[in-house]
C-alpha cells in the first residue's frame, strides 16, 4: 500500500464529509459570483462581465423590494404568532398531564409529517369556499398554521430537560408564581423559545408551496423570485441571497460568541 | 406520656377547592388557542378537502358533492406515472441524502474538533438564505455549457447516465438527473441535522471499547456505530421523502416539462385548470400513500418512538 492510498483511505471520512459540504455550499457561491455579473439579455444564469451595478442598486427592479418587504411583515408577524401559541401549546404538553394529551401532540405532529401541497391545496380549498379573499391575511394565517408545530417541538425540548426543582426552589424562596415564571422558567425556556422563533421566521418567510396556493395576486420574495425564474432573472436577486446568507452566518457567529462568552464569565 | 387529642381535621374551605380546578383547567387554556388555530386551518380544511374530492362541476356552475367516486379512478388512471416518478425521485433522491449526509454528519460529531461550529453553520446556513435562489443557481452550474456538464462529457459518464435513462444527450438540465439532483440538495440538510443529533449522542467510549476487541474500523461502524443511529437514519429519512414526494419546485425549475412531480399536476390542476375535485383526489391519494409507504417503514425499523 503506497502511503497515498493510506493516507486516503484513513481520512475517507473527512473527504467525504467535506464534498458534502462543498455540494451544500457550492451554489450559495455561485449566488455570490453571479450577483457580480452584467448578464446579457435577461436571464443571469451565463458569466458575461463583471459589474457592481447590482449590488449599488438593489432596488432597481420593479416591485423586487416591495416583496422582500412584504415577505419581511408576514414573517414577522408569522413568527410572532407561531412563537406565543406554540409556546402555550409547548407548556402545556411539558407540564401538564391532562386528558386528550395524545391526541393533542398528534395534531402537532401532523403538519410536519404532511406533504406542504396537500396543506397548501387543502387550505385554499376552504378559503375559496368560505369566499375569503386571497391576500396578506390569508397567507398570514397559513404560516402561522405550518410555524407552530416547529415552535412547539422546540420549546417542548428545552422545557422537557428543564430541572423542576428550579422553580420549587423559587418558590421555597417565597417567589410568586408570575415572579417565578419571568424570573426563573421563561430565562430557561428562551433558548427553545429563540429557536423556534429563528425557525418560524426562515419558513416564513422562505416558503413558497403554502403561499403560492394562498396568496392570490399578491407578491412575497419566494413568489417573485419564482416568477423570474420564467420572466428573466434581475441580477438583484443575487444580491438579496447573498446578503441574507452574509446575515445568517453573522447572527450565528453573533449568537455563538455571546454564548462562549456567558459560558467563560 | 399523654396522648393529646389530635385537633379535628378542618373542613376543606370552599375557597381552596376553586383555584384546584381553576389549576385543572390551566393547560386547556394554555392550548386553546393554538389548538383552535390547527383544528380550524388544517384539520378542517383537510375534511373540507375529502367533500370537495367527491364533488362533480365546473367554476361556472358551482360545485356539489355528489359521492363520484370515480374521480379518485380517472385521477389515478391518468396521473400514475406523475405518481410513479415522484416515488422514484423521491426515493433516490433520500437514499443519495443518507449516503452523502451521512460522512458529514460523522465528520461533524466525532472528527472536527474546534471546526465542529463552523461546519454546523455551513450545513445551518442554506436554510436562511432564500431557497428558491439556491434552487435556481443549478441551472447555472448544470447548464449545457457549464463546467459540470463538460466534465461528466469529457469522461464518458454522460454516456453511461443517457444508456441508464436518467439524462439526454449531451446535457443535464431537463433531465431526470438534475431533478433528483436539486432534490438531494434542497432536502440534505433534513437528513443531516437528525443524524448528527443521534450520532452526537453516542458514547465516545464504545469505539473504543470495540476497537480494544479487535474491531477493524468498519467493523465497529457497521455492529455500533450504524445501528446507534438508527433514531437519526429513520428521522432524516421520513424528514427528506415526506416533503420531497409532494414538492414541484425542482421538477418545475431542473426538470423536463414532460415529466412532471404529482406536485406539479396538483398544482396545475388547482391553479391553473381549476379542477378542484381532481386536485383534492390527488392530494388524498398522495397523502395516502405517503401515511402508508411511512407507516410500514416505521414498522420495519422498529424505532416507533419517533414522535
Amino acid at each position: 500500500m503506497t502511503a497515498l492510498t493510506r493516507w486516503l483511505r484513513r481520512n475517507l471520512v473527512v473527504l467525504a464529509g467535506l464534498a458534502t459540504l462543498a455540494y451544500l455550499v457550492l451554489p450559495n457561491i455561485v449566488v455570490l459570483v453571479f450577483s457580480f455579473n452584467k448578464p446579457n439579455g435577461r436571464f443571469n444564469y451565463t458569466w458575461q462581465r463583471f459589474s457592481t451595478d447590482a449590488w449599488t442598486d438593489p432596488c432597481g427592479v420593479a416591485d423586487l423590494c416591495g416583496s422582500l418587504s412584504l415577505s419581511l411583515q408576514i414573517a414577522i408577524w408569522a413568527t410572532v404568532g407561531a412563537t406565543v401559541l406554540g409556546t402555550m401549546i409547548a407548556f402545556a404538553l411539558a407540564r401538564y398531564r391532562f386528558r386528550a394529551r395524545g391526541a393533542v401532540s398528534s395534531l402537532i405532529f401532523l403538519p410536519m409529517a404532511m406533504p406542504e401541497v396537500v396543506m397548501a391545496a387543502s387550505l385554499a380549498t376552504l378559503f375559496l369556499n368560505m369566499g375569503v379573499d386571497f391576500g396578506f391575511w390569508t397567507i398570514l394565517i397559513a404560516h402561522i398554521m405550518f410555524c407552530l408545530s416547529f415552535v412547539v417541538t422546540a420549546v417542548k425540548a428545552r422545557v422537557m430537560s428543564m430541572d423542576p426543582r428550579l422553580e420549587q426552589a423559587a418558590q421555597d424562596l417565597y417567589a410568586s408564581p408570575a415572579q417565578t415564571f419571568l424570573r426563573v422558567t421563561l430565562p430557561i425556556a428562551a433558548p427553545g423559545i429563540a429557536a423556534g422563533a429563528l425557525l418560524s421566521f426562515a419558513l416564513s418567510f422562505d416558503d413558497f408551496i403554502i403561499t403560492n396556493f394562498n396568496a392570490g395576486s399578491t407578491v412575497t420574495f419566494p413568489m417573485f423570485v419564482w416568477g423570474s425564474a420564467q420572466r428573466g432573472t434581475p441580477v438583484q436577486i443575487n444580491v438579496i441571497g447573498t446578503a441574507m446568507f452574509a446575515l445568517a452566518v453573522l447572527c450565528v457567529l453573533v449568537g455563538q460568541l455571546a454564548g462562549t462568552r456567558r459560558r467563560r464569565s | 406520656m399523654t396522648a393529646t387529642k389530635a385537633p379535628p381535621a378542618p373542613e376543606p374551605a370552599l375557597e381552596l377547592r376553586k383555584p384546584a380546578t381553576r389549576k385543572r383547567l390551566v393547560p386547556y387554556w394554555l392550548l386553546l388557542p393554538g389548538i383552535v388555530w390547527l383544528l380550524v386551518f388544517f384539520a378542517a380544511p383537510l375534511v373540507y378537502q375529502a367533500s370537495t374530492s367527491l364533488q362533480t362541476g365546473s367554476l361556472e356552475k358551482g360545485f356539489e358533492v355528489t359521492w363520484h367516486v370515480q374521480t379518485y379512478a380517472d385521477a389515478l388512471t391518468e396521473y400514475y406515472p406523475q405518481f410513479l416518478r415522484s416515488v422514484a425521485y423521491a426515493g433516490t433522491a433520500t437514499a443519495l441524502c443518507l449516503l452523502l449526509g451521512y460522512p458529514l454528519a460523522y465528520l461533524i460529531a466525532f472528527k472536527a474538533g474546534r471546526w465542529r461550529n463552523v461546519l454546523m453553520i455551513l450545513v445551518i446556513a442554506p436554510f436562511f438564505t432564500s431557497f428558491l435562489i439556491r434552487t435556481l443557481a443549478w441551472k447555472t452550474i448544470l447548464s449545457d455549457s457549464g463546467t459540470v456538464v463538460s466534465v461528466l462529457n469529457s469522461l464518458h459518464i454522460l454516456d453511461v447516465t443517457s444508456w441508464l435513462g436518467v439524462t439526454e444527450g449531451e446535457r443535464v438540465l431537463a433531465t431526470p438527473l438534475a431533478v433528483v439532483c436539486g432534490l438531494t440538495y434542497n432536502f440534505l440538510p433534513f437528513m443531516i441535522l437528525p443524524l448528527y443529533t443521534s450520532l452526537e449522542r453516542i458514547d465516545g467510549r464504545l469505539h473504543e471499547a470495540a476497537g480494544d476487541l479487535y474491531a477493524r474500523p468498519f467493523t465497529t461502524f457497521r455492529k455500533v456505530t450504524f445501528p446507534l443511529s438508527m433514531p437519526g437514519v429513520v428521522a432524516g429519512t421520513l424528514l427528506t421523502f415526506i416533503p420531497a414526494t409532494g414538492d414541484y419546485i425542482n421538477a418545475e425549475l431542473l426538470g423536463a416539462a414532460n415529466q412532471k412531480m404529482v406536485g406539479n399536476v396538483i398544482q396545475s390542476q388547482f391553479l391553473r385548470v381549476l379542477d378542484y375535485p381532481t386536485a383534492a383526489a390527488l392530494s388524498f391519494i398522495l397523502m395516502a400513500a405517503i401515511l402508508a409507504m411511512v407507516t410500514v417503514y416505521i414498522r420495519k425499523s422498529g424505532t416507533e418512538d419517533l414522535v
